[in-house]
């Protein structure tokens, strides 16, 4: 199992980038992670994202796709795009520290 | 007398109804609910645009089991409290067990702009019966320009349907001659031509092969039916001479108000005992569940063997087990006469090798064959005859390892589109 170094921590990750253990997220870990996927600097909205995507992990069990967090999270998906260019559920749930949403195949 | 109650008859329901009609203890009785007189063979589907024939559905009643009663109804929602189905005309349905199986529905009109000027006419879709016969029709007029391939949105049935249909549709041009004047685009909200690394990177050189270009992370956000044009949240624009839209998928509208749903309206299942999360009673499968396996036909029907042994697990009360394993065996039309044949689960991605298909004999995996493709043309029949009335079929609803050949992991596709 690869490990990255963000904010001073030996964070472990899988081959494309994502924590594999949430618990070792703090936002610190978080800004890291934005400043390496290009996202940066995070705003107030980021943040709220961000958040949201955390708290609704922590309920559901699973990081939430893109139009749960569109639905829920009082952002929506166009300006979700302009935060998070190009994939914004996959850039927000690899910021908040989950897994890479389920795509279904 | 106990109840049995499957909602919906599609390829889930009407397997488990018939498998349960011959297993249920003397004291149950089984009853489908779907209000829908024909069973369809959606793999069919596919290949009516290029002129396949459009004779994909039997009558329902044929498709039963003596034994299995059949309420030709609307469902408007489930009490599970009150463990009872509330159907369109009034009338309820009490039940002691319910299977969830109404599948997943095409909803065009989430995408602003689809159901516009354009529909049917430069905009089409190819998972109705009408749409597929109207794009027909527009292929057949198709004199050349851009035709642009658009997945709104995943989950959708059969993940590997709009590949085929770029594949088919470059067999389609070359034999009207006029491939040369044909662009074929396919635009995915996915990083890449495939969700599961191996495979994509085969169906992406088939794609490039076969001068097909491929919009990687589109999100489609609207159709400019006038202007002709796609567009996306992050504002791209794709212009089109001719459209196929592959549109939102969601669950059956009375899962949403039973608030047994999930935001796109897919119950949420576990996804190795099939039962719901939220009630013991409840289990289900198919495109119905929001289950990380592939939305198609095989995984539908390793799913009822599963839910079967549940089911009656859980009527002699004992719990159900957790033996679903996400497999999944689809064959691939890639153009010329010729198909791949995929074989994977929740762990396993696709692999190279052969499946030792028992009395057919080896088929190739993730390679390209005649072989496959006939065997994509005889399974119409296995789906009638075998499949349907539950008989078994020579596949096992374990995905097993023999035949296969284990490739070293490569970095994953799309993996700088987060670096841009």
């Amino acid at each position: 199992m690869p490990t990255r170094d963000y904010a001073g921590v030996s964070i472990q990750t899988n081959e494309e980038g994502f924590m594999t253990d949430s618990s070792q997220w703090t936002p610190q870990v978080g800004e890291a992670i934005a400043r390496e996927v290009g996202v940066w600097p995070l705003s107030e909205k980021h943040w709220s994202v961000i958040t949201f995507c955390r708290e609704d992990a922590a309920r559901e069990g699973q990081p939430p796709g893109l139009r749960r967090i569109a639905k829920n999270s009082g952002v929506d998906m166009k300006a979700l795009y302009q935060l998070f260019p190009r994939g914004p559920g996959k850039l927000a749930a690899r910021i908040a520290g989950l897994p890479k949403p389920k795509s279904c195949v | 007398m106990k109840n049995l109650v499957v909602l919906g008859a599609g390829t889930a329901g009407t397997t488990v109804a018939n498998r349960m009609a011959r297993k249920l203890p003397s004291d149950w009785s089984v009853t489908v609910v779907d209000p829908s007189s024909s069973h369809r063979y959606q793999p069919g589907l596919l290949y009516i645009p290029f002129g396949g024939s459009s004779a994909i559905e039997r009558p329902r009643g044929g498709t039963l089991r003596p034994g299995v009663a059949w309420v030709r109804e609307r469902v408007v929602r489930v009490d599970p409290d009150a463990r009872r189905v509330v159907l369109e005309a009034g009338a309820v349905i009490p039940y002691d067990l319910l299977v969830v199986a109404s599948g997943a529905q095409t909803r065009p009109e989430e995408t602003p702009g689809v159901l516009g000027p354009g529909w049917r006419n430069t905009v089409h879709d190819f998972y109705t019966l009408e749409g597929a016969r109207a794009l027909e029709g527009a292929l057949a007029r198709f004199g050349g320009g851009r035709l642009v391939i658009n997945v709104v949105e995943m989950p959708i049935k059969c993940p590997v349907a709009p590949l085929e249909f770029l594949f088919l549709a470059d067999d389609y041009f070359t034999l009207r001659g006029i491939r040369d004047s044909v662009e074929l685009v396919y635009a995915t909200p996915l990083d890449s031509a495939f969700t599961r690394p191996t495979c994509s990177r085969l169906l992406a050189s088939l794609l490039t092969e076969k001068g097909i270009t491929v919009e990687t992370e589109f999100a489609a956000a609207e159709v400019d039916a006038e202007g002709k044009a796609l567009r996306s949240y992050d504002d791209r624009e794709i212009p089109y001479d001719l459209l196929v839209t592959v549109p939102v998928h969601k669950g059956a509208p009375f899962i949403e108000a039973s608030g047994l749903g999930n935001d796109m309206g897919f119950v949420p299942t576990d996804p190795r005992t099939l039962a719901t999360k939220k009630d013991d009673h409840i289990f289900a499968l198919g495109d119905a569940a929001d289950l990380p396996s592939s939305k198609a036909g095989s995984a539908a029907h390793f799913q009822a063997e599963v839910l079967q042994e549940n089911l009656l697990a859980t009527i002699a009360g004992r719990s159900p087990r957790p033996e679903f394993d996400g497999h999944v065996n689809c064959f691939v039309e890639s153009g010329k006469g010729k198909a791949l044949l995929i074989d994977f689960n929740y762990e396993t991605d696709p692999l190279p090798g052969v499946f030792p298909f028992p009395l057919v004999g080896p088929m190739p995996l993730l390679k390209e064959a005649r072989r496959n493709h006939w065997g994509k043309m005889l399974f119409q029949w296995a789906y009638w005859n075998l499949l349907l009335p539950g008989r078994p079929i020579p596949i096992s609803r374990r995905m097993s390892m023999s035949g296969k050949r284990r490739i070293a992991p490569e970095p994953p596709a799309g993996a700088d589109a987060d670096r841009p």
